[in-house]
């Protein structure tokens, strides 16, 4: 079980009637950049907060480091560092004072660090935090995060606002960061090109159910497109295929992307009766936009085969 | 080393693969000979900004190829140029590809005349002349 720093089993968290996040079943490898991926209310945030303990789950179990997320210990806190969505700071502090609080609540503070990051923000200790931009105020906080060297990170849209250099440099930071062996980062985001530099995992929410959780290259490796064309008209009738995601019409072509393509499928692709049948590459943005758009199946498990807890 | 790749994201060539395209291009073309030391996994993921199990992923497989070879404890090195595959698996990679380049000159009224020219100043380019 060591294997794996997050582990949860059928968490899952009701506000009132409304169901956030169901059944969720996640494994985070030690070691690895975990993209944690979805769209807008799909229940992200929820789950982090509740892998924190700062949010009880209505039902299930989530572990990390090995602990009850609902009871962690001093210790494991002390390991884990979370950057919160929208880069909060306490902004009556300066920069420096900033770090002499965080550094009071961990164990391990490695000044350096702190002042490595500030510095590749531009940023002086004298600065009050209520006056800085938002890109700088994430590099106030990523500061803060990596200084104490935690374990374990959790980043809430750590992109959120930033623009593109501020985003290269949180990049390389995440990077920089898993130089330590067995240190794990998850994260989420919205940017599909940092996920696709960057993560080596990826999980997927839709609507607080999870639809995929493998390595980001199973992910590209699974999800396919077809391109149909007809001499005359397309049979109007969505055609039945399993792991058939997203279907899009254009004069005599059918556009299909199909979830877990084998022979099988492909042989059912191939007798729909199209004059020709061509299966195109799909980058990573058209494979999410089409796996969690409104049509095809919704019911759909990416799952990595090669490596299931 | 002057091992200079370009990633671009939002590709439909994921990046392991547009790394391993690129090293073969500079393996092929003499830019990198036999002997030359790649930058570690580590240094070429911080420079290029990816996970540095992507770049892990593509060396392995251009180890697998046989353009490069890794030496315990010290690095990945370009490999002295051995064929790996069969010809008959040589024929059949090489076989789509010929009929994608065909196909395409067809398309564009390219002369047979015209295209075997074309095939003649790339081939050059890679220091492969007809005999």
């Amino acid at each position: 079980m060591d294997d794996f720093v997050i582990q949860t089993k059928g968490l899952s968290r009701c506000f009132g009637s409304r169901t956030v996040v169901s059944d969720l079943d996640l494994a985070v490898p030690r070691g690895c950049i975990f993209g944690f991926l979805g769209r807008n209310g799909s229940g992200k945030t929820t789950t982090i907060r509740m892998l924190l303990g700062l949010l009880e789950p209505t039902r299930g179990v989530a572990r990390v480091l090995g602990e009850d997320s609902r009871a962690l210990s001093e210790t494991a806190r002390s390991r884990i560092g979370y950057m919160a969505e929208g880069h909060p700071v306490y902004d009556w502090m300066r920069i420096g004072e900033c770090g002499r609080f965080q550094a009071a609540c961990f164990r391990s503070w490695n000044e350096s660090i702190f002042r490595a990051v500030l510095e590749h923000f531009r940023l002086g200790p004298e600065r009050r935090a209520r006056e800085l931009s938002r890109g700088e105020r994430a590099g106030l906080c990523l500061a803060l995060t990596l200084a104490p060297e935690p374990e374990l990170l959790i980043l809430d849209d750590p992109a959120l606002g930033l623009d593109p250099v501020a985003r290269r440099s949180l990049l390389e930071a995440m990077i920089a960061v898993t130089r330590g062996k067995d240190r794990t980062i998850l994260f989420s985001s919205h940017l599909l090109g940092d996920v696709e530099r960057v993560a080596d995992w990826i999980a997927v929410l839709d609507r607080g159910v999870l639809r995929a959780s493998c390595t980001l290259a199973t992910f590209q490796r699974r999800i396919s497109r077809f391109v149909l064309a007809w001499d005359g008209s397309p049979p109007t009738d969505t055609p039945t295929l399993p792991g058939l995601v997203h279907v899009f019409r254009d004069g005599r072509e059918l556009q299909l992307t199909i979830a877990n393509v084998d022979d099988r499928v492909r042989a059912a692709v191939g007798s729909l009766g199209a004059s020709s049948v061509q299966e195109v590459p799909i980058g990573l943005e058209d494979a999410f936009i089409d796996y969690l758009g409104d049509r095809g199946e919704k019911n759909l498990l990416l799952p990595d085969p090669e490596a299931t807890p | 080393m002057p091992l200079d790749c370009r990633i671009s994201t939002g590709s439909t060539t994921p990046i392991y693969r547009q790394l391993i395209d690129q090293i073969r291009l500079v393996v092929l073309r003499g830019r990198l000979t036999p002997g030359d030391r790649l930058p570690s996994v580590r240094s070429l993921a911080q420079r290029l900004v990816i996970n540095p199990n992507t770049v892990a992923r593509a060396y392995g497989e251009l180890a697998r190829d046989g353009v490069i070879e890794s030496q315990q404890g010290k690095g990945y090195f370009v490999a002295t140029k051995r064929q790996v595959y069969t010809r008959a698996h040589r024929r059949r990679r090489l076989a789509p590809l010929l009929e994608a380049l065909v196909s395409e000159a067809a398309l564009l009224d390219f002369s047979a005349d015209d295209v075997m020219t074309a095939l003649q100043e790339k081939l050059r380019e890679y220091g492969l002349e007809p005999s």
